[in-house]
């Protein structure tokens, strides 16, 4: 996980930048709005295709929230250091789909419930391995991304005259 | 029903995060190291509610459209993991090692205290 070649990509590079100053905070609100129905629409789905037995491993909010770290590390390589997308795809798919359709909620209270119901162990083990299934997810995708889209070499810097 | 109740819920929740987190940006100095409070923020009271509503649930004062509106549509898209694990990653390349571990560790420890509150306080309300 060391630093690669590339710039940094803005302030704390945080997916939630504005997208334009331009339009105003409009159609950025609309674009995180609905993208954020799209990836709650998913995760919903997932759960109800596979629902987690109470006082198991949540397996589907497991699989959710690392697959959208994947997916985040993907995009942002992609929309800040290989090309210019549309200003509003950024919080779209970043803050609205992607945002949407992790959560952190539902894994601190799927945590709390299971200490509530005695699997102490369980939380435990679901605490920790989300946490670094995240960070390997997050962190792989965005390495992949980079050997995939190498960025153009820097010009040298001419000599003095 | 409760696919309409997901999209109203995520449709409030998600772009409120993002109104927090420009709020919350707008408010501290810009450089690398600071802690991205903003996501910091919508996590953890998202889990002070999703913790109030399902134990609400759990003492059957509450209806699944309320849990399927409020938990799973607009708590859930309030939070988010993948911004966490992103701005994580990024004070951690960024050379801010610290600052990346006392992410994880401020997000984590506040945000299972505010689900761990929230259940109690279901508890105090409807046990």
């Amino acid at each position: 996980m060391s630093p690669g070649p590339h710039p940094v990509p803005g302030p704390a590079g945080t997916p939630d930048a504005p997208a334009s100053s331009r339009h105003g905070q409009g159609p950025v609100l609309a674009a995180v709005s609905v993208g954020g129905a799209v990836g709650a629409v998913a995760r919903y789905a997932a759960g109800l295709w596979w629902p987690t037995p109470a006082g198991t491993f949540p397996w589907t909010t497991f699989v959710v929230n690392v697959v959208g770290c994947a997916a985040i590390g993907v995009l942002m390589v992609l929309v800040l250091e290989v090309r210019k997308p549309h200003p509003l795809w950024r919080p779209f798919l970043g803050t609205g789909v992607l945002g949407g359709f992790t959560t952190f909620s539902t894994y601190a209270v799927d945590i709390q419930r299971l200490v509530d119901r005695g699997r102490a162990a369980v939380a435990v083990a679901y605490l920790g391995a989300t946490l670094l299934a995240a960070m390997a997810a997050v962190w792989a995708a965005t390495t992949l991304t980079r050997r995939l889209h190498p960025m153009p070499a820097p010009q040298a810097a001419e000599a003095g005259p | 029903m409760n696919w309409l109740l997901v999209v109203l819920g995520a449709m409030v929740g998600a772009p409120l995060r993002y109104l927090t987190d420009r709020a919350m940006q707008a408010g501290q100095a810009r450089t690398d190291a600071v802690l991205p409070w903003g996501t910091f923020t919508v996590n953890v009271l998202g889990s002070l509610v999703l913790g109030l509503l399902t134990g609400a649930a759990a003492a059957g004062a509450t209806s699944s459209h309320v849990q399927v509106l409020v938990g799973t549509g607009f708590c859930g898209a309030l939070t988010t993991y993948s911004t966490f694990s992103y701005e994580t990653l990024r004070l951690y390349e960024t050379g801010n090692r610290w600052s990346a571990a006392a992410n994880v560790a401020v997000t984590l420890a506040a945000g299972l205290a505010a689900a761990f509150a929230g259940a109690g306080l279901a508890d105090a309300f409807w046990g």
